[in-house]
């Protein structure tokens, strides 16, 4: 039970994906300039990244590991991440038109984001089971929310705020990243 | 089989890859069956917030039209009939900062109007009637039209078309049927239309002062 609870703090503090892996930056950048947004693009990242950890898994264990083809892991987990993005996608246009419209050209895009590859790719590579490629996909979802709401709040205030005129719009929005991510950097050592 | 699929990289590499596509092409399949989409749900949405004159001015030729144009990515302030409100009730919908009007398209006015033909000066061409989006004109050729007003949006599509200038566009009085009490105006709101960048409390009860005077 505690190598779980590490799995999780892991993922969402120490290696968060995002502001110490570097993994993820254009929705991190692109969908953070309204909360509403932010939080909506959250719920489908999470969706797509805890599915798609889990059948990366299932396939590269009964798939590539028994025909020896794990030179192939890559494109086969590519190929997968795209078929939960676009199911995702149906679904979200179908239970949420709003949500559907606002997220726009994000939603397909999540297929690029590259902390979904990484976590499928991270998974193999340090031999995780099948309990723990899930959990770990689903901290990094936590994580990647967790920044992304807290950097949409951040940008909300920022857009009303008094700020000089070099410094307005993706500027300071770059700024209060980097100086979130030396926050972040703090959380190192906790695990 | 499996031996020799096993064995022979080439073939299992096709396999596993051509396997799996299929596999998920069939997931993805029965997921576009069973989340289908009937027609785009946005529009309805906007569809209802317009003001449903069908007056044209927006360009399209109608709201229904309009509110598909602004599905697929035109701009909201093209609907003078429905005026700022109806802008911010849309931009509010999509989640896109709210425009002002385009007086492109026509100004709008806080009075709704209704048509008025004035009946000796009509000289029964019919072409007003064409012109009419929601059949509000009755009326025959060589034969005097007349307007319903429970119909007339009040669009000023019928006047352009006249020949003889006998259609006048009248505010509609207010009867007991849509008196409304006003919305009562908060103090806050009666600020934010000041500009207060340079007032100190003293000048606002200066200024409420002279306010007060000028109404005695």
């Amino acid at each position: 039970m505690q190598e779980f609870a590490v799995i999780l703090i892991s993922t969402i503090l120490v290696n968060n994906f995002v502001l110490v892996q570097f993994l993820g930056l254009c929705p991190f950048m692109g969908v953070s300039s309204k909360l509403e947004t932010a939080i909506g693009m959250a719920g489908a990242t999470t969706f797509v990244l805890t599915l798609a950890a889990m059948s990366s898994y299932l396939v590269n264990t009964w798939v590539l590991i028994p025909l020896n083809l794990e030179y192939l892991k890559t494109i086969s987990f590519i190929l997968v991440i795209a078929v939960v993005v676009q199911f995702t996608k149906m679904f979200i246009e179908k239970s949420s038109p709003l949500l559907y419209r606002v997220l726009g050209v994000f939603l397909p895009l999540i297929t690029t984001n590259c902390a979904v590859l990484g976590v499928a790719l991270q998974n193999t590579a340090k031999a995780h089971t099948f309990v723990e490629s899930t959990l770990y996909g689903f901290g990094a979802a936590l994580g990647f929310s967790l920044v992304l709401t807290l950097f949409a709040a951040m940008r909300e205030r920022l857009a009303v705020a008094d700020i000089p005129a070099p410094f307005k719009g993706a500027a300071i929005g770059m700024i209060t990243a980097g100086l979130m991510s030396l926050a972040f950097m703090g959380f190192s050592g906790l695990v | 089989m499996y031996d020799i699929i096993a064995q022979n990289p080439l073939s299992a590499a096709l396999v596993a890859l051509v396997g799996l596509s299929v596999i998920f092409g069939a997931v993805l399949g029965y997921a576009a069956v069973k989340f289908k989409v009937e027609g785009d749900p946005i529009v309805e949405q906007i569809d209802s917030l317009l003001p449903q004159t069908q007056c044209g001015q927006c360009g399209y030729p109608g709201c229904r039209p309009y509110a598909e144009a602004i599905a697929n990515g035109d701009t909201i302030n093209k609907c003078p009939p429905g005026g700022q409100t109806t802008i911010n009730a849309i931009a509010d919908l999509l989640d896109v900062e709210a425009p002002t009007l385009d007086e492109e398209h026509g100004e709008e006015s806080d009075v709704k109007t209704v048509a008025y033909i004035r009946e000796d000066e009509c000289i029964g061409c019919t072409k007003c009637i064409q012109a009419c989006p929601v059949d509000a004109i009755l009326g025959a050729a060589k034969l005097m039209h007349t307007v319903i007003i429970s119909e007339c949006t009040g669009c000023d599509l019928c006047v352009e078309p006249c020949p003889v200038d006998c259609i006048d566009m009248l505010p509609v009085a207010k009867g007991l049927g849509d008196w409304k009490w006003d919305m009562p105006v908060s103090p806050e709101d009666q600020i934010k239309g000041l500009d207060t960048s340079g007032i100190i409390a003293t000048d606002k009860i200066a200024s409420d002062k002279t306010d007060g005077d000028q109404a005695a």
